[in-house]
């Protein structure tokens, strides 16, 4: 696994107005890697995943995908990422299979036959595949997400609170396809503001305070006590 | 093949969520109704009145059931926090722009046609000999229309004002396309043959290829903020 890392990021700054989000900001994640990334509210890192998704620019340093520079070649970038953020990217009144047929074509990609049905038994929604997304759970329509994402065949996958809002038998199962993801030699970033299932993943743990990595350490070791510790020392917030 | 399967599948989910939603739909036809009864009851029965108003009152009818409905072009993408997907879609992003674009002609060019045959119910009007050249006189103002409409609802979606924002853009825009369109219809409606407006016509093709080319070259720009 001692190959370059697919996500790279090197010196990142970036402000709103006077206010400073990121202030030199450096990680990187390998392939097969997940590294959870911890943090108050407001402390960036919702800022740090769109500057890797190519949706923000950093004001200042640099973020790399694959070797691919976020700014200069975010289509590349693109093509390379998949990203599961607070919205499912769903529409309500298509069907399951309708909503990856549509993302996977505007992808630039043709379906293969009975490619959309696989990836929709993945995750478990191969009884609903015709039924409109309107009708769907909370976590159904993140298991859809992950479906959408799991199509475009992504190397780096960038997942803003990953497991809210779904039940426990939903998060066990989410927790086995990231395991999947890793094996097959995907790089996770997980955001997160918990210290439940994601830590479960994680090969190491990085801690956002004050616009740095104040901390990024392996996980193996660390207890969820120890995090939980840890993270009030850095944040002085209570988990 | 790949960009053009990209912008069909834009226009085909467009259309498919409107099929099933009738959001749109059901909003313009009883707003074109209302408008059609405020209509006659301000111009009553005067049929010479009439005849010098009518082209100008239909166009009217269009565009305000057009800003209505072009404004609404990108609010899917926002209810359903797709935006950014759409924006992290690889390729040319002008793909997108011509699905949009593609669905939001069916939606007006359908709303179109209901407006135009309630006119001649309304007003009792005998359009048929100039069905053929209005149809295309409403074809290339539609197509004026939703070229601008959508590339300024991009544009807009985002700001709190959109509402206010958006015809404050695309109407003066539009001018070029309502002269050619009203006065081309005024002409068929009182009889004069497709020749006789061929100017109006140059004017319109000239600026829908115009509108057509400034939106794809700047949807990018647009989408990415």
């Amino acid at each position: 696994m001692a190959a370059d890392p697919l996500i790279r990021v090197t010196d990142l700054s970036r402000s709103f107005g006077a206010h400073r989000v990121l202030d030199g900001v450096s990680l990187d994640v390998r392939r097969g890697e997940a590294v959870a990334l911890l943090g108050a509210n407001g402390a960036g890192k919702t800022t740090l995943l769109k500057i890797l998704a190519t949706l923000t620019r950093p004001t200042r340093g640099r973020a790399e995908i694959d070797g691919h520079d976020c700014v200069r070649q975010a289509e590349q970038v693109r093509e390379r990422i998949g990203v599961v953020g607070h919205g499912a990217w769903v529409y309500d009144d298509l069907t399951a299979l309708e909503n990856l047929t549509f993302w996977l074509t505007l992808g630039g990609r043709r379906p293969e036959p009975g490619e959309l049905q696989a990836a929709l038994a993945e995750v478990d929604l191969e009884r609903v595949a015709g039924d409109r997304v309107r009708t769907f759970s909370a976590g159904m329509k993140r298991r859809l997400a992950l479906a959408r994402c799991a199509l475009a065949r992504p190397r780096v996958l960038l997942l803003d609170e990953p497991f809210g809002g779904l039940d426990p038998r939903a998060r066990k199962w989410l927790e086995g396809r990231l395991e999947a993801f890793k094996r097959d030699g995907a790089a996770l970033l997980l955001v997160t503001h918990s210290f439940g299932r994601e830590l479960g993943i994680a090969d190491r743990v990085a801690i956002l305070a004050g616009g740095r990595i104040a901390l990024d350490s392996p996980r193996a070791g660390l207890a969820p006590d120890d995090v939980q510790r840890l993270y009030a020392a850095h944040t002085e917030e209570a988990p | 093949m790949s960009y053009a399967r990209r912008a069909l599948v834009v226009a085909w989910k467009d259309l498919l969520v409107e099929r099933r939603s009738k959001e749109t739909l059901n909003a313009l036809l009883f707003f074109s109704l209302l408008l059609l009864f405020v209509f006659q009851l301000a111009l009553g029965p005067d049929r010479e009145r009439l005849a010098s108003v009518l082209p100008g009152l239909l166009w009217i009818g269009f565009i305000l059931s057009g800003l209505l409905a072009l404004g609404r072009t990108f609010l899917l993408e926002r209810e359903h926090d797709c935006w950014e997907g759409l924006l992290l879609a690889p390729g040319d992003k002008s793909a997108i722009y011509l699905g949009k674009l593609a669905g939001n002609l069916v939606v007006m060019v359908a709303v179109e046609a209901l407006v135009l045959a309630l006119f001649v119910l309304f007003f009792n009007i005998d359009i048929t000999g100039a069905l053929p050249g209005l149809a295309l006189v409403i074809g290339l103002g539609t197509i004026g229309l939703a070229a601008v409409g959508t590339l300024f609802a991009a544009m807009t979606a985002h700001l709190r004002a959109r509402e206010l924002l958006f015809p404050v853009l695309f109407l003066p825009m539009e001018v070029p396309v309502l002269l050619g369109t009203v006065q081309a219809t005024e002409a068929l409606f009182l009889g004069e043959p497709l020749s006789a407006v061929s100017h109006w016509l140059q004017l319109l093709l000239a600026a829908d290829v115009i509108y057509l080319t400034a939106g794809i070259l700047t949807f990018d720009f647009i989408l990415e903020g």
